[in-house]
């Protein structure tokens, strides 16, 4: 039944707004880590902010979380209607190296994190179990491994169910095993309907997870929009031929493809300009008496994608 | 405001250093009563401390509060680390991520120290009932409940001490190098007062500008009671020697500590608001 309520609500027609970022600025002296960057949060999409290391993703989420100050711009949670600390209440927030007092066992911890975000305690077993912690939740902070703090981390950011869960780079200094379960972690909760917001700079990770993404390079934005948006190019075909220079010929005539490259073993690049599947362009090639040794089709991935956009942008 | 006491609550006494330095803080400020032990019975010298008039009403008032304030710097280790571990742990961020404002977080702090001042202060004065109860030569209601203002600069002392432990963790952010700071900075005050009275002032100018310094402020606010003992007293007329000494807690001294605490709290919050954390 609870299921049922929690559908209702996201097809709710109001586009709720959970974070609104508008011309946000940070100085340190005289680096501009973040500069003039606006976006907006919607309820219910995952999104992924990418950008290669000290690229402002970092700074970004302190400054929305309370602990970094900006220098211009604003920002406001939930369309404004609170302060930003009754805000990050009902935020999952875990930020770089997860944060907690040494001594303390995970259950106490999490009770502290309880008492702060003013919610009753009596998740915290839940969460736990859900992070498969719960057989060493006696255990203190300081024994455990740094998987086991990661996941500590995202049980104490879900202890309230927050509205948006906000995780930076979670899966940063983990061994396979332990980037494996976080990312397990994070599909389950976004399963859920939980809003995430994820910082990395590994794109696999966002292409995986991710609807939306924010593009960041040198504190500025790049792209922001659908991650298929960013990937609505049509793809090209890479091409091998006997014939090199008809085959170049024909392509260079056709309007379909918007670029055609050769490297220096023979092997074509074009790209398209329009969609076109690699029987067509098979049959035709055939009927003009040009053979293919090689034909594939093949879509650009978010990583070549993201490495065009960062270069392009750094001319 | 129960929630922040909770809060710091949970975090110090979770702690097993924090835990052990509070329980031997109260345990010592408990002790004074076995000043009422010390006792010679060396053949013709009879000596009772009890019994020279320490315990005496409302003399004990100064005496004890005066002997238990030097049992502060236990506490003051407590206060400099549980806000120094915030930093050097992190956890300040998180709590702040979590939703703690950053006046929330200076209060929950101020708070705790209000109540180890309370505390204290309690325990002092039903330590010293008891004891007075027990050994005084004077037990009139009137004169028990006189110079009770011994009780209220003593609060006032500890939280102005206190607060400034405060300020120093959130500035330096190491435990150890706040203690530092902090005894660097009593040095200070007595290099202060030296060169004052070396170069500028006579003796009762150097004393006004010095009770306007933190520490020297706190000190004073309490002045020593050894003086002011019967005994002492009769061995002074004896040879010739008169005290005029004005033993009395001032307003101003309380209100000096008071502006001091204020600005320890405020600049704490200043800083940590300005802070990039």
């Amino acid at each position: 039944m609870r299921q049922v309520s929690i559908n209702l609500l996201k097809i709710s027609p109001i586009l709720e707004k959970i974070l609104t970022v508008n011309n946000l600025t940070k100085k340190f002296g005289y680096l501009t880590a973040v500069k003039d960057l606006s976006f907006s949060i919607e309820k219910g999409n995952v999104y992924g902010i990418l950008g290669p290391n000290g690229s402002g993703k970092s700074t970004t989420l302190g400054i929305v979380l309370n602990v970094v100050n900006r220098s211009s711009g604003e920002f406001s949670w939930f369309n404004g209607n609170t302060s930003t600390h009754e805000a990050l209440k009902k935020v999952g927030a875990i930020i770089e190296r997860p944060n907690f007092y040494p001594y303390m066992t995970a259950i106490q911890n999490l009770k502290l994190v309880c008492k702060i975000k003013e919610v009753s305690d009596d998740k915290i077993e839940e969460k736990l179990a859900l992070v498969g912690l719960l057989d060493r939740k006696n255990s203190k902070f300081r024994t455990y491994s740094l998987g086991m703090k990661q996941r500590l981390a995202i049980a104490s950011a879900l202890l309230n169910d927050p509205e948006i869960l906000i995780l930076d780079e979670p899966t940063n200094g983990l061994d396979p095993q332990g980037i494996h379960q976080i990312r397990e972690i994070i599909k389950k909760v976004a399963s859920q309907g939980t809003t995430i917001l994820l910082a990395s700079h590994l794109l696999d990770e966002v292409e995986k997870v991710c609807s939306h993404v924010v593009i960041l390079r040198k504190g500025q934005k790049l792209y922001s929009g659908r991650v298929d948006g960013l990937m609505a190019s049509h793809g090209f075909f890479e091409l091998k031929s006997g014939n090199t220079d008809s085959l170049l010929a024909f392509l260079k005539s056709n309007p379909s493809f918007s670029k055609v490259t050769t490297n220096g073993n023979g092997l074509i690049t074009a790209f398209l300009s329009e969609e076109m599947n690699s029987e067509v362009l098979n049959r035709t090639l055939m009927e003009k008496g040009i053979v293919l040794s090689h034909l594939v089709k093949r879509k650009e991935s978010l990583e070549e994608q993201f490495l065009a956009l960062t270069k392009n942008e750094a001319k | 405001m129960l929630r922040l006491l909770h809060i710091e609550f949970i975090k110090l006494w979770n702690n097993r250093v924090s835990r052990i330095l509070i329980i031997s803080y109260f345990v010592l400020l408990t002790s004074i009563a076995l000043v009422a032990a010390i006792k010679f019975d060396i053949g013709p010298i009879k000596f009772h401390l009890a019994e020279q008039g320490i315990f005496n009403f409302p003399y004990i008032w100064h005496f004890n509060t005066f002997v238990t304030a030097f049992f502060k710097l236990f506490l003051a280790i407590v206060i400099v680390s549980m806000m120094a571990n915030e930093y050097s742990n992190k956890t300040i961020k998180q709590n702040l991520i979590d939703g703690l404002s950053k006046k929330e977080f200076v209060l929950s702090k101020f708070l705790t120290v209000i109540s180890f001042s309370l505390i204290s202060t309690l325990f002092v004065f039903v330590v010293s009932m008891v004891l007075g109860l027990i050994y005084s030569d004077y037990n009139e209601l009137s004169i028990i409940f006189s110079d009770l203002e011994f009780l209220l600069a003593f609060f006032v002392k500890l939280m102005g001490f206190f607060s400034f432990c405060l300020f120093l963790g959130i500035l330096v952010k190491r435990s150890a190098f706040a203690l530092g700071f902090l005894i660097l900075w009593q040095v200070f005050e007595g290099f202060v007062r030296g060169m004052l009275r070396w170069k500028v002032f006579d003796g009762d100018t150097t004393d006004l500008v010095m009770g306007f310094f933190p520490l020297n402020a706190m000190w004073k606010l309490i002045d020593e009671p050894f003086s002011r003992l019967g005994a002492v007293q009769s061995v002074a007329d004896q040879i010739g020697e008169k005290f005029e000494m004005d033993y009395g807690v001032h307003w101003y001294e309380i209100l000096i500590v008071l502006g001091w605490t204020f600005l320890f709290v405020y600049f704490s919050y200043v800083l940590l608001k300005r802070r990039d954390l």
